[in-house]
Formats: structure tokens, C-alpha cells, sequence
């Protein structure tokens, strides 16, 4: 029993987590007020930049790193178009998932299906003296433990930190909040690079740990899946972790169908994590009282100072 | 001393027209600096990139052929995105307009004079199935309609991916993953001898006069116009936003949904397991170039089909990635939304302090 219940543990932990440091990351960035759509576009520019590097460098955490500056030097653009020049936020979210889809293409052409030399994972081995799950502990990758560190941090900023109070009236009231003299624009602007950064994370640990290959667009919309669960939480970082987890059961769904070869299984399975994002943000969605209380109120509206 | 916006009083109607015109130059610009940079002629490969495609009258059908359902979706779209319902499950809706249409042309076994026909119209109902669908659970569940129209765009591609691969496969097409060619009565016949130019490069041209009827001189129209600029005002003159919601959705699934049958029943003529080189999504970016207005999209989807024509052809003349014309699409974007920033501000140089101006003001 154990043993077939490990594996798909492992997979399913795994699955989860890039959509934990996308979604985690745009959920900062929606409670200051901004709605970036572009997250599909950052995570692949992230995974792109992160190959790149971790295939000339071999080390993983520079991938990673370069991974994490390359999504918040995009994320830099859009919060340029929509903060400064107050472009609307919905066509430059988009702009940027076109834009990462395109540049990712580009400037990833040459290591189209190089595969990566097999990385160190380093999971502390002193955790497989743990009773019972030891064994799951020590097959994770330490990008997960980093994003269960992502949660307890997110958590705390947003909920016990003032700058945390400060950047969720940024999101509810940006009026009040630049009345009593907060820098809305510029907390507007961290939480968008903070978001972008956390993208560039995720995109980093699809092309490094999840399959170490670099493949056009893929990503495959879980940047997107990423934003859906920014709804489904109703923008709690508890519930993210949740629907992380449940949509990375819902992913490893295609393995078990790849195994069985091409044919109806694999495309049907394949359609599952999309269909299941339609099928939650119904069910979260028809609930107009939840979304009304916990949708920063002001997310998605542009703010100018001056006005 | 610095630069700062200042609001003006009303947006600058020639602010708008202007600001693609600066988009497109500027990404021109980039364009060359991009080449240069990677070591290319910059004037060589700006020739191969924009020029040498349409120096011949084949060049000039090919353009036509690539802009046919940019500028058919990016209508569509446009008339959603002018209510604020954001469609942007093209691609999905032009996917599943050219299965049911092939479906048609593959299963159908009568005389050929009614098969395209009935292509067509499978493929405008493919189109608008698939885009009711988000229609559907806006309407009704309040659901996102960008992430619904988006996720089901993957969901379409996969059901083509299964047809092509398993029922509807070419028994003699050698285990390639495409349907059989179709008969010749399923294809819009050629306009223009020597060249790939079809038929259904007409159905665009006959899109932007019914749009422009639709957007400027139809009552419903008008009530798009409103519920997308203001919303209260809309609300008030009691503006359905349900309705405008099905009919954006729906315009831009009929759209999506003829394109689709355009590349099946022109270039193509064939099901193959992609159908569009992402026109779908270009469509969204000739949309707002295009300033939402029918002959805006006209004149933008012809500059992103030259994107795309470029693309392929500097990969063969300079060996650049066709990729290239993707990161240019994206590129022109972000400068259009930049430089609209004009239509609703103007640059001021500020020389003293703002806070003292504010405070002699007061």
C-alpha cells in the first residue's frame, strides 16, 4: 500500500509546485491591487533563461537564480506600461504572455531538446530517519521545501507584517492608502517584480527539475492554471497550497495515460487539468459574496496620483 | 528638472491614430538594432525581412493567404473587446471551426456543390459553440471569461490532436498523424493563377464593411460601444450586459470559426494536428493596432502577416529563428501600449519643484 501511494505522493508534490511559487507570487502582486495576466509569459521566459544558464554554468541554483532575475526583468515591463504610463492592465498582461511565448522561442532555438546533465538534488539525507514519510522527505527536491518556506513567508508578510497591511490597502484603497502618504506606485511596482520574480522561479523549476529539457510553450498553460488558483484561494495563501497540490494531482494524471500509448486515454487525460480549472472557477466563481469579500477591491483599476 | 504626465482634458483623437503608426516604427527599429546586434546586415536582413516577401505577386497572395484570418478574428474580437469581454480563446474557436468543417469534408459523400457551403457554416457554428461555452459560464456563473476561453483552447487543440491521430488518420497517409487531403470540392477555388489565393480572402473584406455597419450604424452596436466606455452609463440606459457579453463572445467564435475553415479549405487542405500558426493570439494584438476599428484591422493584419511572412523567410535568407516573428509581435504591443500613454496624457517638463508649484497653486 505504501509503496504505490510514495511514488504518486513524490509526483504529486512535485507537480504542485511550480504552481505554488507562480501562484503564490501573483497572489502578492493581486493584493497590491494589480492584475498581471501575464504569468504564462514570465514562467517561460523564466524556464528558458533558466536552462540557458544552468546548461552553460551546470549549476542548478545559478539556473534557478537567472530564472528568478529574468522573470522580474519582464515583470519590470509591465509594470513600466500599466504603473507609469498607466496602460490598461489587461491588454499589457496579455502583451506579455505573447511577448514570453515568442521571446522564450527565440532565444531558446538552439537548445531545442538538449537535455540537461543530471543535477545534484542535495535533499538533506538526514531527513530519511524520519518515521514513516522519511523516505517521501528525502525524493523532494529542495525547490519544494523552498516553496512550503515561500508559503510561511507570504503568509506571514501579507497577514502579520505591517508592510504587509501597507501593500493590502495599496490593493483595497490606493486612494486612502496615498492619502496618509504610502508610496502606492512604488508598492505597486515591488509586489508586480515580486510576482514576476516567483514566475521566473516556477518557469526555472519546469525546465530544470520537473522534465530538464527545454521545449517551446512548455509551460502549457499553467501559468494561466496559475491564475485560476489565485480565484479558487479566494486569495489566501492556505487555500493556494491546496489547489496546488489537488491541480498537480489533476497533472500527473497524463503520465499514467502516456503510459498506456497514443490514443483516446492520452488526449483525454491530457484535457483534465483544463477542464478541472473551468469546472473550480465555476463552482468558486458563482459564489458572488465570497469573491466580493476577498477580491482586493481595487485589483485590476489603475491609480495615478495626480488624479 | 524632469519629465511628468499631465492629464488631458479629453484623449487625443489623433493621439490614437498615431500612436500605432509610432509602435510599428518603433519596432522596426528594434528590429534592425536586433539584427545588428546578432551580427546581420541590418539593412540586408531588414530587406529579406519586409521587402523581399512581397516583391512578387506570389508574395503578395501569400500575404493576403496570412492576413485573411488575422484580420477576420482580430474583427471578431474586436467587437467584444469594445464591450470589455475579453475573448481571447481564438485560437481555441478557430480549432474547433475547422474540425467540424473538416469532419464535413472528410465524412460527406454528395454532390460538391453544397460542401463548402456547408463548411462554412459548420465552421461559423464550430466557432460559436466553442466560444458560448465561456459565454455561457460568464453569463451564468460569473466565471473569468479570459481563463474559460483560454483553457479551452488547449482542450480544442487536444481534440484535434486525438482526431488526427486516431479515427479521422490518412489510412494511406504513411501513419502521419493528418486526415486525408480533401476533395477539390472542399476547397475555395483560386483567385489568382499562380499564386495560393483564394476565395476565402473575400470573407475578411466582406467582415470589415459588416463590421463597420455593425459598429457604427447598428443600435446594438452602439450599446457595445457604451457598455465597454461606460459601464454606469450603459447600466443606466438599461444596456443588457448579458447580452453584449453572448454577442462578443459569439462574433468572435463565428469569426475564429471561418478562419478556421480557411486554412483547412485553403492553404492547407488538409486536418493536421495545428491548424494555426497562433492566429488566434496574433489576432488579439491586430485587434488593438488596429485601434478596434475595421479599418485600423485591416491595415494591422496585413503589417503582422508581413511579421509572419518575414519571419519565415529571414529564416531561410539570414538563418534567424522564425520564433523571431512571435518576439516581434509581442515587441509592437508593448510600444503600442506605451504610446498610448499620449492619447490620455501629454509629457510636461516640470522645471521647479512640483511641491512648490502645488503649493503656490493653492
Amino acid at each position: 500500500m505504501i509503496d504505490s501511494i510514495v511514488p504518486i505522493l513524490i509526483v504529486t508534490l512535485g507537480a504542485g509546485t511550480p504552481l505554488i511559487f507562480a501562484a503564490l507570487g501573483e497572489l502578492v502582486t493581486e493584493k497590491s491591487g494589480v492584475l498581471n495576466l501575464g504569468v504564462e509569459g514570465m514562467m517561460l521566459v523564466g524556464a528558458v533563461v533558466a536552462f540557458i544558464t544552468a546548461s552553460n554554468t551546470g549549476s542548478l541554483w545559478l539556473g534557478v537564480g537567472a530564472g528568478l532575475a529574468a522573470g522580474t526583468a519582464i515583470a519590470l515591463i509591465f509594470a513600466v506600461l500599466t504603473l507609469t504610463l498607466q496602460a490598461n492592465q489587461v491588454a499589457a498582461g496579455l502583451a506579455l504572455a505573447i511577448f514570453g511565448a515568442g521571446f522564450s522561442a527565440f532565444v531558446g532555438k538552439g537548445y531545442l531538446g538538449m537535455a540537461l546533465q543530471s543535477m545534484p538534488r542535495g535533499a538533506p539525507s538526514l531527513l530519511s530517519g524520519v518515521p514513516l514519510i522519511g523516505p517521501i522527505l528525502t525524493e523532494l527536491h529542495p525547490l519544494v521545501y523552498l516553496s512550503w518556506l515561500l508559503f510561511a513567508a507570504v503568509s506571514w508578510f501579507l497577514y502579520k507584517s505591517r508592510s504587509g497591511l501597507v501593500l493590502r490597502a495599496a490593493g483595497e484603497s490606493p486612494t486612502a492608502a496615498h492619502s496618509i502618504g504610502y508610496p502606492v506606485i512604488r508598492i505597486r511596482y515591488l509586489a508586480t517584480l515580486f510576482g514576476g520574480a516567483m514566475a521566473g522561479v516556477a518557469g526555472a523549476y519546469l525546465s530544470l527539475v520537473n522534465a530538464p529539457l527545454w521545449m517551446e510553450g512548455m509551460t502549457a498553460g499553467r501559468g494561466w492554471i496559475a491564475l485560476a488558483l489565485v480565484v479558487f484561494a479566494s486569495w489566501r495563501p492556505a487555500r493556494v497550497m491546496l489547489g496546488a497540490y489537488l491541480f498537480g494531482g489533476v497533472t500527473i494524471t497524463q503520465f499514467f495515460a502516456q503510459g498506456s500509448g497514443i490514443g483516446f486515454a492520452s488526449q483525454a487525460m491530457s484535457t483534465l487539468p483544463y477542464l478541472a480549472t473551468i469546472v473550480v472557477l465555476v463552482l468558486i466563481s458563482r459564489n458572488l459574496t465570497l469573491i466580493r469579500l476577498n477580491a482586493p477591491v481595487s485589483l485590476g483599476k489603475p491609480f495615478h496620483p495626480d488624479r | 528638472m524632469r519629465l511628468t504626465l499631465e492629464p488631458r482634458l479629453a484623449p487625443s483623437a489623433r493621439m490614437r491614430w498615431l500612436s500605432p503608426l509610432v509602435a510599428a516604427a518603433l519596432t522596426i527599429v528594434t528590429g534592425v538594432i536586433l539584427f545588428s546586434a546578432l551580427g546581420k546586415n541590418p539593412l540586408l536582413a531588414f530587406h529579406s525581412f519586409f521587402v523581399a516577401p512581397i516583391n512578387s505577386l506570389n508574395g503578395l497572395g501569400e500575404l493576403a493567404i496570412k492576413a485573411s484570418p488575422l484580420v477576420l478574428i482580430a474583427l471578431g474580437l474586436a467587437v467584444g473587446f469594445r464591450a470589455n469581454v475579453w475573448n481571447i480563446g481564438a485560437e481555441g474557436q478557430l480549432t474547433m471551426g475547422a474540425i467540424v468543417a473538416g469532419g464535413i469534408a472528410i465524412h460527406y459523400d454528395g454532390s460538391g456543390a453544397l460542401l463548402l457551403p456547408a463548411m462554412i457554416l459548420a465552421g461559423a457554428l464550430g466557432g460559436m459553440a466553442w466560444a458560448a461555452i465561456p459565454a455561457v459560464l460568464r453569463t451564468r456563473f460569473n466565471a473569468n471569461e479570459i481563463l474559460v476561453s483560454l483553457m479551452l483552447t488547449y482542450v480544442a487543440q487536444l481534440v484535434l490532436s486525438y482526431l488526427v491521430h486516431d479515427p479521422w488518420r490518412d489510412p494511406q497517409g504513411f501513419n502521419f498523424p493528418q486526415s486525408p487531403l480533401f476533395p477539390d470540392t472542399a476547397l475555395y477555388p483560386i483567385l489568382l493563377e499562380g499564386t495560393r489565393l483564394n476565395a476565402g480572402a473575400l470573407i475578411p473584406l466582406l467582415a470589415v464593411a459588416a463590421a463597420w455597419v455593425f459598429m457604427r450604424k447598428s443600435f446594438l452596436g452602439y450599446e457595445m460601444r457604451v457598455a465597454g466606455e461606460a459601464e454606469e452609463a450603459a447600466r443606466y440606459a438599461g444596456f443588457s450586459a448579458t447580452r453584449a457579453i453572448w454577442v462578443g463572445m459569439l462574433a468572435g467564435g463565428a469569426a475564429a470559426g471561418l478562419a478556421g475553415v480557411g486554412e483547412i479549405a485553403g492553404p492547407l487542405g488538409q486536418l493536421l494536428p495545428t491548424v494555426s500558426p497562433g492566429y488566434g493570439f496574433a489576432a488579439i494584438i491586430v485587434a488593438f493596432v488596429g485601434r478596434l476599428h475595421p479599418i485600423g484591422i485591416l491595415c494591422a493584419g496585413l503589417l503582422l502577416a508581413l511579421l509572419y511572412l518575414g519571419g519565415d523567410a529571414a529564416q531561410i535568407a539570414i538563418n534567424l529563428p522564425a520564433a523571431v516573428s512571435g518576439l516581434f509581435q509581442g515587441v509592437l504591443l508593448f510600444y503600442l501600449l506605451g504610446a498610448d500613454v499620449l492619447v490620455n496624457y501629454r509629457v510636461r517638463v516640470v522645471r521647479e519643484d512640483p511641491h512648490q508649484r502645488r503649493a503656490a497653486a493653492a
